[in-house]
């Protein structure tokens, strides 16, 4: 695990997240998307990253959370992986904070579902909670289908 | 120490390199020099390349090496001071001492040094052609190198020393009197020779080569200044688009010049990977000497055409299934020569390669003017080797005949010679160059000759494609695939497809198409036509494509155009999805998806092997989600319960007698299209009691896929499919089962099948 103790943080359905700031690449606005037929749920399309064909990952979804108003364009964090850039949509954007490795601390035995496989620890910060997320386990999409599946049912 | 092993292992990267081109010179110089053709610097090149490879082994240690190359040299040297004169057995031996050194090379790449191969018996040969004449060898100075590591210029000393000497004038000793030497001819009597790494930018050139004005380039740099460059168009794309709203001459200037140097920068840059076929055919006329001598035929190789330039990726992937077709042009095309004499030939076959652009693709033609192939032979093989019946050798037309010299495992060579005739040929050519969208073709007239024309894309990054519209997103279809276009207006669009079992198909030229709908395939809803009028007339595009190897039929909202594409790889989230091949994008700056024929035509199932009772489920995939209507597969499960789960999720049903399940553990299995099926016995796994039904001889089951895996469930009996909208009552949730809804005025539950197969593999193990 890194010693970084910078994140990028961003808003999704009220909870408030962070990113180690090495992992991203770039925070873009929203891009117009092609959707992916046939694809998870998870994945809202494709953008095109300046000749760079990128997945963008619904947070909202991934975490299980409820759906974006439709209203409300999301914003794209992308992040590096293994298997290149991913964008994380996400609902608004926070500052980059530099965090208290002392107030940090391991998530609750009661996180369940999708959020205890992603969310990898978190900063009591002053006036809320940063829930830390791990973008390999985020990009990581090989038990979702199985989940998709169920839904069509 | 560390840095020595890095420098070392630097050095040996280069000598690797250069070694093999360098060899790859001294062939063709050698074959240039056996049919008389020499240049003033023939002999110098040829004395060069194995110099400085002596040299550099001996400078990295190599010594094996160095002492081959040396005993090369010392014959080498008197060639050229004209104490010997060539001869085709010099060549031979001089040819093999190339390969041994190639060898050896090799060796180094693999193992980090250069081996303990035996070459004692080429030794030989290469110390006693050098006793030919008396003047024997004053041992060659063994030079070791006394300029330390860096002694690349060495060579082009070599070469001022015997520059001259060629000219008839002078006769030196070669590199001992090198350095003595080195100041003696001017500079302009030099022509360059060929690159030596460094020496390169040593040499003063009087007329220079191309190959003295190249560097070296990694390919991952030139990729990357490739996609900067695609980065760079889109940016200027927009600022283009954008000045036209500011009037201000300055900008509009500037945006202009932009334009401008970004297109030639773009050509400039997509050139840098051209390369010329003749780098793969530089190696041909050896290839051809070597064949040709062991078959005993005499052979002339003419080329046409060598600058025509293939990107990198391409050249690198034709040129083994181009050395084979040589190969077997000369082992099974070309006549001995006794056999051409006696049908009026010339002695000396002749084989022809030739290579042109045409539109936007590349031909290469190979011709040879042989016995051509007999078909009445390749028939009877055929049909002896079991590839083909007798009656279908007797429908086949002269065109399916020549294509079955492309059939894995046929050869027609009587005898398996080195060269050819172990069957294992033309059909790895003909799928190495469709591999990259290419195509073969070949024609032959009996005892006149055999051609084969080769069409290769120039570029695998850009293929041409047809893009095409669906539920409103595009596509783009690769056009290797693409046999036809089809378009139903008016009363043929509404009576022209017909239901059959539920699939749907279009009789095309009286054959039955299968048709798949992109738009139900995909999940979404069908496009709002552009226009009224095509609303009106209810017209049908089929887009009639190929799928390994059979037709079947796609029907889109609309065909656009055809279009150059550039293929991108999909992230490894949507890997999994094998209808698609990648995505492009397009001119707008969107994002359009590639297909993937062959995988789109078994997700639609209208390619299949077993053809018995397929669900076609094109028509469950139609629903739109905001109305809730779903297609259901309705069964029963033992004598009271009645079932359903959405059509979309069987992927086929099956009868499977009783006497075919066999057991693995405590899970019943049966065979199924050369897989493992496991059965889930749907009355045993969910909730709620079930009136077990009589026993029957056979079963009814339902294919399930998930994950690439299949599960069978077993069910009493097939009821239905219905088209429905479904109120599901999630209360009832229970394992196994979603909830219940009321269907053709019966309660029916919903089966939760995903859960139903967690259950059944849970309790599989439990017993296991």
């Amino acid at each position: 695990m890194s010693t970084n103790n910078q994140f990028c943080t961003f808003y999704v359905d009220g909870l408030f997240f962070g990113v180690d700031v090495l992992r991203v690449q770039e925070v873009i606005r929203f891009q117009e998307m092609t959707r992916v037929p046939l694809a998870s749920p998870v994945v809202s399309g494709l953008i095109n990253l300046r000749g760079q064909i990128v997945t963008a990952i619904d947070l909202r979804r991934r975490l299980v959370l409820t759906e974006r108003p439709a209203d409300q364009l999301p914003m794209n964090v992308v992040v590096r992986t293994d298997d290149g850039a991913v964008s994380l949509l996400v609902d608004d954007i926070g500052d980059v904070l530099e965090v208290d490795e002392s107030t940090y601390e391991r998530p609750p035995e009661t996180l369940t579902g999708a959020a205890r496989q992603i969310v990898r620890g978190v900063y009591k910060l002053k006036d809320r909670l940063l829930l830390i997320i791990d973008t390999d386990q985020t990009v990581d999409l090989h038990e979702k289908t199985s989940a998709g599946l169920t839904k069509v049912a | 120490m560390a840095i020595n092993e890095t420098l070392q292992q630097e050095l040996v990267k280069d000598l690797l390199l250069e070694s093999h081109e360098g060899l790859d010179r001294f062939d063709r110089e050698l074959l240039a020099l056996e049919q008389g053709q020499t240049g003033p610097d023939s002999m110098n090149n040829i004395f060069r390349v194995i110099h400085t490879l002596k040299g550099t082994a001996g400078c990295l240690g190599l010594g094996h090496i160095e002492h081959t190359a040396h005993v090369g040299e010392d014959l080498l040297s008197l060639l050229r001071d004209g104490k010997l004169h060539s001869t085709p057995e010099m060549i031979t031996t001089l040819l093999a001492l190339s390969d041994a050194l190639r060898g050896m090379l090799r060796t180094l790449e693999a193992t980090g040094t250069d081996g303990t191969s035996d070459h004692s018996a080429l030794l030989a040969k290469l110390v006693q052609l050098q006793v030919a004449p008396a003047i024997a060898a004053a041992p060659a100075p063994v030079e070791k190198p006394v300029f330390g590591l860096f002694d690349d210029d060495e060579p082009v000393v070599a070469v001022l020393a015997v520059a001259p000497e060629v000219a008839g004038a002078v006769v030196m000793t070669a590199p001992a009197s090198v350095q003595a030497s080195s100041d003696a001819p001017t500079p302009t009597t030099l022509h360059a020779a060929p690159p030596v790494s460094a020496s390169a930018s040593v040499e003063v050139a009087g007329k220079s080569s191309v190959a003295d004005n190249a560097i070296r380039v990694d390919i991952s740099q030139l990729d990357k200044v490739m996609n900067l460059v695609g980065e760079l168009v889109l940016a200027r794309n927009q600022i283009v688009a954008n000045t036209t709203q500011f009037d201000q001459a300055a900008l509009m200037t500037a945006a202009q010049r932009l334009n401008i140097i970004t297109t030639e920068l773009q050509e400039s840059v997509m050139k840098t990977r051209m390369q010329p076929i003749g780098n793969v055919w530089g190696k041909f006329p050896r290839i051809v000497r070597d064949v040709s001598h062991e078959l005993n035929k005499k052979v002339r190789l003419v080329m046409a055409g060598q600058t025509t330039e293939l990107d990198r990726t391409i050249i690198e992937a034709i040129k083994d299934p181009l050395t084979h077709i040589v190969r077997n042009s000369i082992d099974h095309g070309i006549e001995s020569p006794a056999k051409r004499l006696s049908v009026g030939k010339a002695e000396e076959g002749l084989l022809s390669l030739r290579a042109y652009h045409e539109g936007g693709q590349v031909n290469i033609e190979i011709m040879d003017d042989g016995g051509g192939i007999n078909l009445d032979r390749v028939k009877a093989k055929a049909v002896a080797q079991h590839l083909i019946t007798a009656e279908q050798s007797a429908r086949l037309t002269e065109r399916e005949a020549l294509n079955l010299i492309f059939l894995p495992g046929l050869s027609t060579a009587d005898k398996i010679t080195n060269v050819s005739g172990r069957g294992v040929g033309m059909d790895v050519v003909k799928t190495n160059i469709e591999k990259i969208g290419g195509s073969i073709d070949l024609q032959s007239q009996p005892g006149q000759g055999t051609t084969l024309k080769i069409k290769i894309p120039l570029t695998l990054a850009i293929i041409p494609a047809l893009i095409v519209t669906s539920g409103g997103d595009r596509y783009a279809i690769p056009q290797v695939s693409l046999l036809e276009l089809v378009r139903l207006e008016g009363t043929q669009a509404r009576k022209g497809i017909e239901q059959l079992y539920g699939a749907a198909v279009y009789r095309l030229r009286g054959h039955l198409l299968p048709l798949a709908y992109l738009n139900q395939q995909f999940k979404v809803k069908a496009g709002v036509p552009k226009n009224a009028a095509q609303a009106m007339d209810d017209v049908i595009n089929i887009i009639v494509l190929q799928a390994d190897g059979r037709p079947f039929g796609l029907v889109v909202d609309e065909i656009n155009d055809t279009e150059e594409i550039v293929v991108k790889p999909l992230g490894k989230q949507l890997k999994g999805i094998s209808s698609f091949a990648g995505a492009t994008i397009m001119g707008d700056g969107r994002v359009a998806l590639i297909l993937d024929v062959v995988g789109l035509a078994q997700h639609a199932n209208v390619v299949t092997e077993t053809r018995d009772r397929p669900v076609i489920d094109t028509k469950a995939r139609a629903q739109s989600d905001a109305d809730q209507r779903q297609t259901l597969l309705l069964f029963s499960v033992g004598k009271d319960r009645r079932m359903a789960i959405p059509l979309a999720l069987a992927a086929r049903l099956e009868e499977f007698p009783v006497s075919r399940v066999e057991r693995t553990g405590a899970t019943e299995v049966v065979q199924y299209r050369g897989q493992i099926l496991p059965l889930i016995r749907v009355a045993d796994h969910v909730a709620g009691r079930v009136t077990p039904d009589e026993p029957s001889d056979i079963l009814q089951v339902v294919v399930y896929a998930e994950q690439g895996r299949s599960y069978g469930l077993v069910v009493s009996q097939i009821n239905d499919i219905v088209n429905e909208s479904v109120t599901i009552k999630r209360a009832s949730a229970s394992q196994g089962i979603l909830g219940s809804a009321v269907v053709q005025d019966r309660v029916t539950d919903l089966l939760d099948v995903p859960g139903l197969v967690r259950a059944a593999e849970a309790h599989a193990s439990l017993a296991a």
